[in-house]
């Protein structure tokens, strides 16, 4: 294994912490929730408030659905030689009322998964670059 | 009704890989339309185009491009942008002009030539466009349409034979239809050992990109009566609305769906509240369409549109195709133009080529695949974000 150090892949959208959470907005007004983060203006058609604060989004949901990638995607993908396919979930956050794409950890097949079935937040590597090795969130299975 | 406006002529170039510039594409569309609908191209006094994204200058201004090769005449022009639906909103835009008296007879165009492969987002680190964000997380156009295939699985018990089955039936009838891109009559067999691509879709599950072009030649109803076509289809609904929020389904190129958290937010499925304003236009329900022509990414997509449509209760679409409902003959033939299945999306065009097909299908001129006594069709797509479109027409 390297042992370049861990940075995120997309800058602060989620924590670094072994148990971490994706970091949203909300609305101060409306409390929708916002992932990516919004912080210029509400999109609930009800509400006119530019006033947003950051949160940190559930770390567990049901799932909403599932695939897998058996294709390397295109660019700014950054595949693996060889390309190693990967499982992908969408999660539905109860709080938050919203689903969220993610990648699955490593492992995991389609076959591992049912709709409904409860997820956690982790982050695992994405690719690594000539200084550090980028990591993501992904969705794993919790163990029942 | 009032709200009406007259289907004259239709026209398409056949959909493929030609490789040529999208203007000639709907340059020929353009005029197969004129001469279908028997008017000079000089009486044609709005062009209004779909505009593709892809081809560089000429295609961001689409009406101008096309009235220009097709020799100005003085003509005013429009273009619309809407991804997959371009095409209806380019002809809510001439229906616009029509009611508003301000044109008696317009053409509406698009047409496209698609790049090979997944269609890829602009380079460099843009965390901003959420284009950039999916492609860097590994999730590509096909990975949604796996999504909600995977769901019926789940939800429904839609198996993989009910998705090929889909394959196969749109296959039988697009191999009779002259201007599709794929006209081989493919079994199960062929699509279970096509590759997967993103599970449960397979590549044959899964619509190419084609180069093609489509037209219609549309005018008001009185123009339509003193050329002695007052019998001709008409326009009876365009529906281009957008979601209400919460939009509950996660769409291309969204990594989450809107939140429905706050008080009085509920959580809306975008693509079955697109026919609604159709219907409540063209003052009809579901109950009176005879076909319908709709955009099968996917085929499992195909199955999801039906119910969106309200012509099979929610979960029960694989019932109907199961039963032949969905085939030519059957008591709701979809897609028998092909759909998207055999004529690959030509993202600007696909939205015309569908109101091509039901305009004669109304006509009663579809050969081998005309749907017998068709008086009202309809058809559905959607582009990006899920802002989508949904025409009826009817004779
Ligand atoms: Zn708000």
């Amino acid at each position: 294994m390297s042992d370049k150090p861990l940075a995120p892949a997309i800058e602060g959208w989620h924590t670094m912490s072994a148990k971490p959470n994706l970091i949203g907005t909300q609305c101060t007004a409306c409390g929708t929730y916002f992932f990516p983060k919004q912080s210029q203006y509400c999109r609930n058609p009800s509400c006119d408030s530019t006033d947003f604060t950051e949160v940190e989004l559930s770390r567990t949901g049901q799932v909403w659905s599932y695939t897998n990638a058996c294709y390397q995607p295109p660019e700014p993908f950054v595949a693996p030689e060889p390309f190693e396919p990967y499982t992908i979930a969408g999660v539905q956050l109860e709080k938050e009322q919203m689903v969220v794409l993610g990648q699955v950890v490593t492992g995991v097949s389609v076959e591992d998964l049912k709709v409904g079935m409860t997820m956690e937040l982790v982050l695992e590597r994405l690719h690594e670059t000539e200084d550090d090795i980028k990591v993501t969130w992904k969705w794993q299975p919790v163990a029942s | 009704m009032s709200n009406e406006i007259a289907i004259l002529g239709a026209g398409m170039h056949p959909w493929g890989k030609w490789g040529h510039n999208f203007v000639q594409y709907g340059v020929a569309a353009a005029r197969e339309a004129l001469a279908d609908a028997g008017v000079p191209w000089r009486d044609v006094s709005f062009v209004s185009g779909g505009a593709t994204v892809r081809c560089g200058y000429p295609g961001y201004v689409a009406g101008a491009t096309f009235a220009q090769a097709l020799g100005w005449q003085g003509a005013e022009v429009n273009t619309s942008y809407a991804a997959c639906a371009s095409g209806s909103q380019a002809l809510a835009a001439a229906r616009n002009k029509i009611l508003a008296g301000e044109c008696e007879v317009a053409l509406v165009v698009g047409a496209d030539t698609t790049p090979k492969g997944f269609l890829a987002p602009a380079k460099g680190y843009r965390p901003d466009d959420p284009d950039w964000v999916r492609f860097y997380l590994g999730i590509t156009n096909p990975t949604y349409f796996a999504l909600y295939a995977r769901r019926r699985m789940d939800l429904y018990g839609d198996t993989l034979d009910d998705f090929a089955a889909v394959k196969v039936k749109n296959s039988r009838i697009g191999s009779k239809n002259p201007r599709a891109r794929y006209r081989k009559c493919f079994t199960a067999e062929d699509v279970a050992a096509s590759a997967m691509v993103a599970d449960p879709l397979r590549l044959m599950d899964i619509c190419a990109t084609s180069d093609g072009g489509a037209a219609l030649i549309v005018s008001s109803l009185e123009y339509a009566r003193k050329l002695g076509k007052g019998d001709a289809p008409r326009v009876a609904a365009i529906s281009t609305v957008t979601p209400t929020f919460a939009s509950s389904v996660v769409e291309m190129p969204d990594i989450a769906t809107d939140s429905a958290a706050a008080d009085g937010v509920e959580a809306h499925a975008f693509r079955s509240t697109l026919p609604l304003k159709a219907y409540e236009e063209a003052g009809i329900g579901p109950e009176d369409v005879d076909l319908a022509e709709v955009y099968d990414l996917s085929t499992a997509l195909e199955l999801d549109w039906i119910e969106d449509l309200r012509l099979a209760p929610r979960g029960e679409a694989a019932a109907l195709l199961r039963n032949g409902d969905t085939s030519l003959g059957g008591k709701i033939p979809v897609n028998v133009s092909g759909g998207l299945a055999c004529f690959g999306e030509a993202v600007p065009a696909q939205a015309l080529a569908q109101v091509c097909e039901l305009t004669w299908q109304l006509r009663g001129q579809a050969g081998d695949r005309q749907v017998e006594g068709a008086k009202v069709g309809i058809t559905a797509n959607q582009g990006l974000f899920g802002h989508g479109s949904s025409v009826i027409v009817r004779k």
